[in-house]
């Protein structure tokens, strides 16, 4: 299994503070790379976070996701 | 690099929200809109089409996506989008006009606005987010509430025959000739998200390039409503609603229609244009000159629908308009107008005229026998009354009254057509009302008769009419 | 001269045209179609627009649009079309957008009749819709007023940002009379700061009548009341005839103080000493022009085709100082002149009482 941890790897980035906590984003991810924080964020949700690795930046979560803000995914 | 983040059509901050999570929307978690805002906002920022985009936002959950696109805004009433866009995209057909519409908005307060929008063919763009259920306003059920679904207004679940069945739209519109796109669309897995997002970019475009109406139809999750969680919610869209609402394309004739085939086109206020414009409404008669009247006449024409009763009048005021007169012409108008009775009252005045109704006419012209029966007696002692004798069998009291008999009708008919009694009878007025000259009238005449090819019979008539009364 | 003989409803569509009306959207409905007759054969003449909507919901509505643009626009109605007007009036007027509706004013309840009356007072002067809002009303009373109040129409609706209504009357719209073509001068109001018109310029606008805190909402009504008030100060207008000595003031509007006026000279030749304060706005409501006679020895009539609605606010307005009577008829009856010496000479030998 690849491990991409190099600094061009692709990643996705949750603001935890405008995540809903709805899950979708951990649904649509091929990869499974998203998880559910154990923490409330402010507005008591407990929000979701790349878990760190092996994102393909694929974009999927980010259409998923309906925040505008929330997820953010870097494909370099 | 390829970077998916908020689309720079979004504000940065959403000031018009209240309270303080201002980045986030107020939509529940899971709810579908927030992917919809998500991907047109894409679109209109790829397609560099947002500063001069108006998005109508309806009433619905959907009534504050003006919190969100940093684009024109308008708020419209519960279903009238699509009226409201016709208003700004007729008047403005440069701008993109987005109407963004829950199911409630469009399918049922807002039928009639959706259908007809869709009729025209309005260059708009009519995004339809149906998630089966009434978000705002508590889970009541949708038109698109699907059967046995439950709601707080169908507890027991939506039956056909208590409810109806949940209505189709896509379906519908497609029946229409002018609408170019309508397709149907969901957000129940990636997927159907990523053709959705295809949809968008497509309907906007079909905009941005003038060829006409699109129409995409979102199905979308209501977790809150539907009391699932988001990502059961997810799966219902693609496993329930997809059953009764098939995703696909309606109609597509976006190849087919050249680019601009509907443009509208709007100028501006020119005044110079209107000025010119204006002018030619003025009147075609050739100057006159001012005769004093040596009393007011307050005339009552009356007789059948289809005699020319109401043009007589309208001959005689134009006659006193040219002559600087005062006058009023008014006629008994509604179902008189098509067949049946009518009558009008003409005033001519060398004051300021006040009622223009007259209720005691010092000229009468009555051209049958019910409109003798009606209003010999409102004549005051010493009027004149003009009777058409070939309709007419009754008399006038001529003791009381200057009864004028004339036989009209057949007069006009040796002329050439008894359509033009009318014109005998004004004939027979200027005689006996001394008012204005034959000359005077027949020069009138000849400016405002529209058809030319008619002039000599209408003088003749005219004569014939003005002859017969000073030979009295 | 710059003059044609033509319909009241005609008029209506001259005077659009002359102050900068782009943009008509309407229904049809008697007594009031010859306005879109006339719009539909003008405006796109002139490269504006002309829709014959749906509804009277959708006309108003497209309205919206094109107001919330800043752009001159109107619809045009009558009656039972004016109370399906009223939800988008009060949007309207709740996103103060600048407007003009006419209402040729017929016989009700429900369906009524095609006959005139003036029996929409209470709907067109006291807001119509729901919320706080009035809408500014002239009621012309023959062809020439038709045009020349629909340019100020215009005028006050982009004055104050608020609808303006034309209230008229079967007659005043079927009526024919000789009309001078008004000139046509460019708009002086300038909307760019509030209007949403599709252009960058003014992208960061929002047109809305939606304020979601109760403590925003109220300062919203607030700030329309004190436009409100402001109208009411600057712009009420009455017109009298023979008033500063009369015994009976007659108050009316319309079609009907045409007729009254027939008869004020009728009047004092039989010893009568009756006047004619005739009301050009409807709202404001001119009060102050009423008022200024009830401190002296006078008595008031209010005819009007209705069983009694205008007469409420002349009794507000002269404040219990002076008898106020009334006299109506409605249903498409129109008072003859004859009718009308009948009850002043009631009156004035003091046989109805106030």
């Amino acid at each position: 299994m690849p491990n991409n941890t190099a600094v061009d790897a692709p990643f996705m980035e949750v603001n935890p503070e405008l995540c809903k906590g709805c899950q979708l984003c951990l649904g649509v991810c091929p990869k499974s790379v998203i998880a559910i924080s154990d923490k409330l964020n402010s507005a008591s949700y407990h929000p979701a976070y790349y878990t760190g690795s092996d994102c393909t930046g694929c974009g999927l979560c980010y259409y998923a996701c309906p925040e505008p803000g929330a997820i953010r995914v870097v494909k370099p | 690099m390829k970077v998916y983040e908020k689309a720079p059509s979004f504000y940065e901050v959403f000031e018009r929200k209240s309270g303080p999570a201002k980045q986030a929307t107020h939509y529940c978690p899971g709810c579908g809109h927030g992917n919809v805002h998500k991907m047109i906002a894409e679109a209109l920022a790829d397609m560099e089409l947002t500063s001069r985009t108006v998005l109508i936002s309806p009433v619905g959950c959907s009534v504050f996506a003006y919190y969100y696109f940093d684009c024109g805004n308008s708020q419209a009433a519960h279903g009238r989008a699509p009226a409201v866009a016709t208003g700004v995209k007729r008047a403005n057909p440069d701008s993109i006009v987005i109407s963004y519409q829950g199911d409630g908005d469009l399918a049922a307060i807002g039928t009639a606005e959706t259908i007809h929008a869709a009729n025209r063919g309005e260059n708009i763009t009519v995004f339809f987010i149906n998630n089966a259920i009434y978000g705002m306003t508590g889970g009541q059920m949708a038109p698109t509430t699907m059967i046995g679904q439950r709601s707080t207004t169908t507890p027991l679940g939506r039956q056909e025959h208590l409810h109806g069945n949940p209505v189709r739209m896509c379906e519908m519109l497609a029946t229409l000739p002018a609408p170019t796109y309508i397709e149907r669309v969901g957000l129940g897995n990636s997927k159907q998200i990523m053709k959705t997002r295809k949809a968008i970019r497509k309907a906007l475009k079909i905009q941005a390039e003038g060829k006409g109406y699109s129409f995409v139809e979102i199905l979308s999750p209501c977790p809150t409503g539907w009391k699932m969680d988001p990502e059961v919610a997810r799966e219902w869209v693609s496993k329930e609603m997809e059953q009764v609402f098939p995703l696909g394309v309606y109609k597509d004739e976006s190849g087919n229609v050249d680019e601009g085939s509907w443009d509208r086109t709007f100028k501006p206020f020119d005044t110079d244009e209107v000025n010119t414009y204006l002018q030619r409404m003025k009147t075609s008669m050739t100057e006159g000159e001012d005769v004093v009247l040596k009393e007011d006449l307050r005339c009552k024409f009356a007789g059948f629908g289809g005699q020319g009763i109401l043009t007589l009048g309208l001959f005689l005021s134009q006659i006193g308009m040219r002559a600087g007169r005062q006058v009023s012409w008014f006629p008994a108008y509604g179902p008189e107008m098509r067949g049946g009775t009518a009558n009008c009252s003409v005033n001519l005045s060398n004051e300021r005229i006040g009622s223009p109704l007259v209720d005691e006419p010092n000229v009468l012209v009555v051209m049958n026998q019910p409109s003798l029966d009606a209003f010999e007696k409102t004549v005051p002692d010493g009027g004149t009354i003009i009777v058409d004798t070939t309709i007419v069998e009754g008399k006038p009291d001529a003791e009381r009254l200057n009864a004028v008999l004339i036989p009209a009708s057949q007069i006009a008919d040796e002329v050439g057509t008894p359509k033009i009694a009318n014109v005998v009878i004004l004939g027979a007025l200027a005689a006996a009302t001394g008012a204005f000259t034959p000359e005077f009238c027949m020069d009138t005449l000849r400016s405002v008769i529209k058809k030319k090819n008619l002039i000599d019979m209408n003088m003749e008539a005219f004569q014939k009419g003005y002859e017969f009364v000073k030979n009295m | 001269m710059a003059i044609q003989f033509m319909k009241g409803n005609d008029a209506i569509i001259v005077g659009a045209l002359a102050a900068g009306c782009r943009a008509y959207y309407g229904y049809p409905i008697t007594p009031a179609s010859e306005i879109a007759h006339a719009a539909a054969r003008h405006f796109p003449a002139l490269g504006g627009v002309f829709i014959q909507a749906e509804s009277e919901v959708a006309a108003i509505n497209m309205v919206y649009g094109t107001a919330g643009m800043g752009i001159r626009t109107m619809t045009a109605s009558s009656s039972p079309g004016f109370s399906l007007k009223q939800e988008g009036l009060s949007y309207c007027a709740g996103a103060e957008l600048p407007l003009v509706v006419v209402n040729v004013d017929r016989g009700g309840p429900g369906l009524g009749n095609i006959a005139p009356e003036q029996a929409d007072y209470f709907q067109v002067t006291k807001g119509g819709g729901h919320g706080n809002y009035r809408l500014i009303t002239l009621a012309p009373n023959g062809a020439q007023e038709m045009c020349d109040l629909t340019m100020k129409a215009f005028d006050l609706a982009d004055k104050y940002r608020n609808p303006a209504c034309i209230m008229a009357d079967g007659i005043t719209g079927q009526m024919m009379e000789v009309v001078e073509i008004p000139e046509a001068k460019p708009v002086p109001y300038d909307h760019s700061s509030w209007a949403v018109d599709g252009t960058p310029a003014t992208s960061k606008n929002l047109i809305s009548s939606i304020v979601l805190e109760p403590e925003e909402l109220e300062a919203h009504n607030l700030k329309l009341d004190r436009k409100y008030k402001e109208i009411m100060a600057k712009e009420a207008i009455a017109e009298e005839y023979r008033t500063e000595d009369a015994d009976l003031i007659v108050v009316a509007y319309g079609v009907v103080s045409r007729i009254v006026y027939s008869t004020v000279d009728q009047a004092r030749a039989a010893g009568m000493k009756v006047g004619l304060l005739r009301l050009v706005t409807l709202w404001p409501f001119p009060s102050e022009a009423i008022a200024a006679h009830a401190e002296r020895d006078v008595r008031f009539l209010a005819v009007e085709l209705s069983t009694g609605q205008m007469v409420e606010d002349v009794k507000l307005a002269v404040e219990g100082k002076a008898p106020v009577h009334f006299y109506g008829r409605c249903g498409g009856m129109v008072p003859e002149g004859a009718e009308l010496m009948d009850e002043y000479r009631k009156l004035m030998e003091g046989v109805v009482n106030a």
